[in-house]
C-alpha cells in the first residue's frame, strides 16, 4: 500500500511497490493523459511532477512514493500552464500529439523557473521530451509566445 | 585406471594444486584489483604508496568514476563513455538544468527500464562532480595530485577523502552499477582499505 496525493486527491495505491507510477496513473486510477512512449526515461512522454518536480513516471515505483503530491497533466494548472496551454493552441504546436503531455508539463515548469528562457535555455530544457513528429520549432517558438503572455 | 580415468584423476590434481596456488593470489586481488595486502612488501614506503595509488587508478579512471567527473562536458555514460543522452550540459550547481534535473530521471536507486533488460542508475546522491574535480583527460599523476589539493577536491582532508572514497554511497555505486553496466573492478571494501593504506604510507604520488 501507498498513500500519496494524486491531483490534489489522498489516494492509497494497493500494487505491488514495484509498480512504476505510469502503470498505477494509467491502468489503477484511469488517468490516461500520461503517455507510455520510451519505458526508459528517454522520451520525456510520461513526464510527471512529484513534490513539485519533474520526474518520469515510468521508472518510478509507486514504492518511492509514500508521501508524495503527484500532478499529471490532468491537473496542472497556474499560469504558466494555462499561457502553453493557449500558447500550444495558437500555432497548432501538436502533429500527431502523442508527447504533448510530457511537452507541455515541462514547458510550464521551465516558464516556473526561468519566466523568459532563451532558445538555449528552452533546447536543454526540453532536450529530455521527444517528438517524433519533429515539431521541435513549434515548441519553441510556442514557449516564447507563452512568456510573451506571462510578462504581458 | 582406465585412460579416462586416469586423465580425470589427474585433471583434479592439477585444479587442487592451482586452487592452493590461487589461494595466496585470491588474497592479494579481488574482481581485478589488487588488495592492500598486495603491496606489503614494497618499500621504501613512498614507493609503496605510489604502487597503491596506481592499484586505485584502476578504479578511478574506470568508467563507473570518469564519467561522473568530467572536465568541459556534462555528464558521460555507457562503458563506452559516451556523451549523456538525452544532452546535459554541467550546471553551476552540477544537478542538471531547469526541467532537466538529475532526479528527473535518476532515482534514489537503479530502477529497471519497462519492457526491456537496462537500468537507469540511480543513487540519493546522483549529481556531477564539480568542475573542480574532473578528471577526464587527465593522467593518474595528475588525478592523484588533484585529489590531494584542497583547492581541487572540495576541502577535503586526506583523511576526508579516504572517507569519501569508502563510504560515501554514490562511491559504493560503482559495484552496484545495475543491469547493463560494468561494475568497477575489485570491491568497495578493498578500493577503502586501498584509499586507507595510501594515505597511511604518505599519499604519494606515481611518477
Amino acid at each position: 500500500m501507498t498513500d500519496l496525493t494524486i491531483n490534489g486527491k489522498d489516494v492509497t495505491l494497493d500494487v505491488p511497490g514495484d509498480t512504476p507510477l505510469l502503470w498505477a496513473l494509467r491502468d489503477d486510477l484511469r488517468l490516461t493523459g500520461t503517455k507510455f512512449g520510451c519505458g526508459i526515461a528517454q522520451c520525456g512522454a510520461c513526464t510527471v511532477m512529484v513534490d513539485g518536480m519533474l520526474v518520469r513516471s515510468c521508472v518510478t515505483p509507486v514504492e518511492a512514493l509514500d508521501g508524495s503530491d503527484v500532478v499529471t497533466i490532468e491537473a496542472l494548472e497556474g499560469p504558466e500552464a494555462d499561457a502553453v496551454r493557449k500558447a500550444w493552441v495558437d500555432i497548432d504546436v501538436p502533429q500527431c500529439g502523442y508527447c504533448q503531455s510530457g511537452q507541455i508539463i515541462a514547458a510550464a515548469a521551465l516558464l516556473t523557473e526561468i519566466p523568459n528562457p532563451t532558445d538555449e535555455d528552452i533546447d536543454y530544457a526540453m532536450a529530455g521530451n521527444a517528438c517524433r513528429c519533429a515539431t521541435y520549432v513549434r515548441i519553441r517558438k510556442a514557449i516564447h509566445n507563452a512568456a510573451k503572455m506571462l510578462e504581458a | 585406471m582406465n585412460f579416462f580415468k586416469r586423465a580425470a584423476a589427474l585433471t583434479v590434481a592439477a585444479l587442487l594444486a592451482q586452487f592452493t596456488a590461487d589461494g595466496t593470489a585470491a588474497a592479494q586481488e579481488v574482481n581485478g584489483l589488487k588488495t592492500a595486502e598486495a603491496f606489503e612488501g614494497i618499500a621504501p614506503e613512498e614507493a609503496r604508496s605510489a604502487a597503491i595509488f596506481g592499484e586505485m587508478a584502476k578504479v578511478i579512471t574506470h568508467p563507473r568514476c570518469m564519467n561522473c567527473h568530467p572536465v568541459n562536458s556534462g555528464p558521460l555514460q555507457g562503458d563506452e563513455r559516451k556523451p549523456h543522452s538525452p544532452p546535459v550540459p554541467r550546471t553551476e550547481d552540477n544537478f542538471g538544468v531547469v526541467a532537466m534535473r538529475c532526479t528527473t530521471c535518476h532515482g534514489e536507486e537503479n530502477r529497471p527500464f519497462l519492457g526491456e533488460s537496462g537500468s537507469v542508475p540511480g543513487n540519493g546522491h546522483w549529481q556531477l562532480a564539480p568542475a573542480s574535480m574532473g578528471w577526464v583527460g587527465l593522467t593518474v599523476p595528475e588525478i592523484c595530485a588533484q585529489l590531494k589539493d584542497p583547492e581541487r577536491n572540495g576541502g577535503r582532508t586526506m583523511t576526508e577523502v579516504a572517507h569519501h572514497m569508502g563510504h560515501d554511497s554514490l562511491v559504493g555505486w560503482a559495484w552496484t552499477p545495475g543491469e547493463g553496466r560494468t561494475p568497477a573492478p575489485g570491491t568497495w571494501e578493498a578500493f577503502a582499505e586501498l584509499a586507507e593504506n595510501w594515505i597511511e604510507t604518505g599519499a604519494a604520488c606515481p611518477g
